[in-house]
């Protein structure tokens, strides 16, 4: 992605900007604390979250873009990006599905969505999308009653400022890393939920309430805070895929699991991930992490990347609880000229503590992948165990597969164990399928559903069935 | 039902076939046997189809239609089953899920709907029975960790599935004890039938002992040198392979 690019996607907000009433609303590009405050003005946030918008901005002029990572792209121009864009509006929207790009509904049917989600994934005006609104409004009345709180959170700062200043920050502080700071400064909105002490949330908080969090914009954030002794399973993102002119996606998510909770994070992320020669895709640099803080809480991620043109994003937990358990479940795919670099951090603090690292990553065309994770065993977590699994395979000849572990053990109890393994999709497996009268398309997906089985068992069902799919259109066209 | 006439073919720069001609008709066994380096697992692999071996010369008929037009999973479809010589493993695929897929594959292709879950199950245990396999096979990655023996039983499993046309079974006897000999012996005779061709490629007599061919085949240095009944089979256990290759040049 050149900066040209960047340049036009500005500028095309920019031509909005004097076309329609809505888009006045947007700010020109550019940061300094008069932008952080107008944001903050918008939303008709309480002072304190203003001040901590402006701390944040602060610490982020200290700090550098991490250059660590495996992979490459030209430099960002933080001062050419636009940091507040007010939702597209209804009038510039496809007025229904007949208006949406064939290509994309194509998609959509290999994916096997649901008819009634096609709409407001294709981004039809809400108007339109009957359906999915009265769902939403019925799950949210179900939630209510049991005292769930579930909602955007920008309306969170507003209805419950209480949780959100205890909270906010306390698992990934705002100088955390140059991403996670510029997130703090100037984020867009987000997911924020509570479940109270003892409460076993009775569904999996999924892409259907997305309705209302709809247009988050590029600086997401997103906090779940589970209380004592209750059980919370949330689904984020979605396997269509979904276009976005912001080219650089900023997110944070902070878990907090007290004591005896357990919060299952699952994600499918399928941004654009550019075309074959990388051009126009997004840039996904995220900072996820979950806080075992309670004793015999559990956090577990799980997630399948397959979009975005660069991922940047380890999912991580802080096991601070005694006997607490952190598990990463990871499927991550590039092909073409993705990059992805992403893994997990497994901070063991407490004794008895237990993480579970499963990585599956898929490279295929001129793709780099690479796996990325600390294990770390701190001086006072006696009996810390950790069993990590991290498989590549590889599809063709021109892509990569990269593996960088870390572990820094503190504790001589702890039992920890590392295996890897790099395989290929070799000719004589395809051709064995295929004398069997199985296409050679049908054979690659074949096999590697096979190898990301362990991970796919760890999502909701649905989830599962959907991120299968999404697999296959992904690395449609990856051999031969 | 096969044709084979005057084929020539070559791996890299190396030309193993040079001017086969054969033919196989429904209800017939034969056996092709030969010295290491002949060129028997390169025809089957050219009948199946492997992109690695390219055909120089000749044609090939199938069912009356040219065989070496189709890509290799047509081919499977139209009935060709090929027992391979070195069954690959494919890890986390697994071996129920592929034989399925296959046998779908062929319904599909005949126009028949999907046979589902139970009814296939049923159909694979019953095979399975016969061929004294275990169950548990089915659960297991394909070929993953199996031994020697249990990949060829596999092989036979597929093909007993699968009901093709013509079968080639490339040195399924190789490496295998008595038992397991005699297992796949047993569950290639269930399948002779007058629609169906078999052929076996062999380097021993002793898989003919318990399949009995219709016809013997030797082929030396890339071209059959002698055709003959079962008798040739043990001639050439007795005399050796040196004695059709000096034959073959006399």
């Amino acid at each position: 992605m050149s900066t040209e690019n960047i340049e036009s996607i500005v500028n095309r907000r920019y031509e909005h900007g004097f076309v329609t009433e809505i888009a006045t609303e947007s700010l020109p590009p550019g940061l300094d604390e008069d932008v952080v405050r107008a944001i903050s003005a918008r939303k008709n946030e309480p002072e304190f979250m203003l001040e901590w918008r402006l701390q944040a901005y602060r610490q982020w002029l200290e700090m550098k873009e991490p250059e660590w990572a495996h992979v490459h792209y030209p430099p960002i121009k933080f001062n050419e990006i636009s940091y507040y864009a007010a939702p597209i509006s209804d009038d510039d929207r496809p007025k229904s599905l007949d208006e949406v790009d064939p290509k994309l509904l194509e998609t959509y049917e290999k994916l096997g969505i649901p008819l009634h989600e096609r709409a407001r994934l294709a981004g039809v005006a809400v108007d339109a999308v009957f359906d999915s609104v009265s769902v939403a409004t019925t799950f949210k009345e179900k939630l209510f009653d049991v005292g769930v709180i579930f909602c955007s959170f920008s309306e969170a700062v507003r209805e419950h400022p209480e949780l959100v200043k205890k909270y906010l920050g306390s698992v990934v502080p705002r100088r955390d890393n140059f991403y996670a700071a510029l997130n703090s400064a100037v984020f867009s909105d987000g997911s924020f939920v509570y479940i109270p002490k003892g409460v076993r949330c009775p569904m999996e908080l999924s892409t259907y309430f997305r309705i209302n969090a709809a247009n988050t914009g590029q600086f997401e954030r997103t906090l779940i805070i589970a209380d004592e002794g209750s059980h919370v399973s949330y689904l984020e993102g979605c396997t269509a895929p979904m276009r976005d002119e912001n080219q650089l996606h900023a997110a944070v998510v902070e878990l907090v699991a007290l004591e005896g909770a357990e919060i299952k994070y699952s994600t499918v992320q399928n941004w654009y991930p550019g075309d074959e020669n990388g051009v126009g895709g997004i840039y996904n640099f995220v900072t996820k992490r979950g806080d075992c803080r309670g004793d015999n809480s559990k956090i577990s991620w799980t997630q399948v990347e397959t979009g975005s043109a660069i991922t940047w994003k380890y999912p991580s937990c802080l096991l601070r609880g005694k006997n607490s358990v952190g598990e990463f479940y990871s499927v991550a795919v590039a092909n073409n000229m993705q990059q992805a670099d992403t893994g997990t951090k497994m901070i063991h603090i407490g004794a008895n503590t237990r993480s579970t690292i499963v990585s599956k990553g898929i490279s295929a065309g001129k793709a780099q992948n690479a796996y990325r994770g600390l294990v770390k065993v701190m001086p006072q977590a006696h009996g810390a165990r950790n069993h990590t699994q991290c498989d590549s395979l590889l599809i063709g000849k021109e892509c990569g597969a990269h593996t960088f572990p870390y572990m820094e053990i503190k504790n001589p109890s702890a039992k920890i164990e590392h295996e890897a393994t790099t395989s290929k999709i070799s000719a004589d497996q395809l051709f064995y399928c295929r004398q069997r009268g199985i296409s050679e398309e049908d054979a690659v997906n074949m096999i590697v559903n096979g190898f990301c089985k362990e991970v796919f068992k760890e999502l909701p069902m649905e989830f599962a069935v959907e991120a299968q799919a999404l697999l296959n259109v992904s690395l449609e066209g990856a051999v031969g | 039902m096969l044709e084979i006439n005057n084929l020539h073919s070559r791996i890299g720069d190396t030309e193993i076939l040079r001017g086969v001609s054969l033919s196989v008709n429904a209800g017939e066994v034969h056996a092709i046997m030969g010295p290491n380096g002949s060129g028997k697992s390169t025809l089957a692999q050219v009948i199946a189809g492997h992109s690695d071996y390219i055909v120089t010369g000749g044609d090939v008929t199938y069912k009356g239609n040219d065989l070496l037009e189709l890509e290799p999973e047509a081919r499977a479809r139209d009935g060709i089953f090929l027992g391979f010589q070195y069954p690959v493993e494919i890890p986390g695929v697994n071996n129920a899920y592929l034989l399925k897929a296959a046998v779908n594959a062929k319904r599909q292709h005949q126009g028949l709907g999907e046979v589902d879950a139970f009814e296939f199950l049923k159909l694979a245990r019953e095979k399975m029975a016969m061929l004294g396999m275990d169950p548990k096979f089915l659960n297991r990655g394909v070929n993953e960790g199996f031994s020697g023996g249990e990949k060829k039983r596999n092989e036979i499993l597929q093909m007993a599935m699968l009901e093709p046309s013509l079968a080639i079974l490339d040195e399924t006897d190789s490496g295998l004890d008595i038992d397991a000999l005699k297992a796949v012996a047993q569950g290639v005779n269930t399948l002779r039938n007058p629609e169906r061709a078999i052929v076996l490629v062999t380097h021993y007599q002793r898989l003919l002992d318990y399949i009995e061919p219709d016809y013997v085949h030797v082929l030396s240095e890339g071209k059959i040198v002698r055709s003959g009944d079962k008798s040739l089979a043990l001639e050439l256990e007795e005399r050796g392979y040196d004695w059709v290759r000096e034959a073959a040049s006399a």
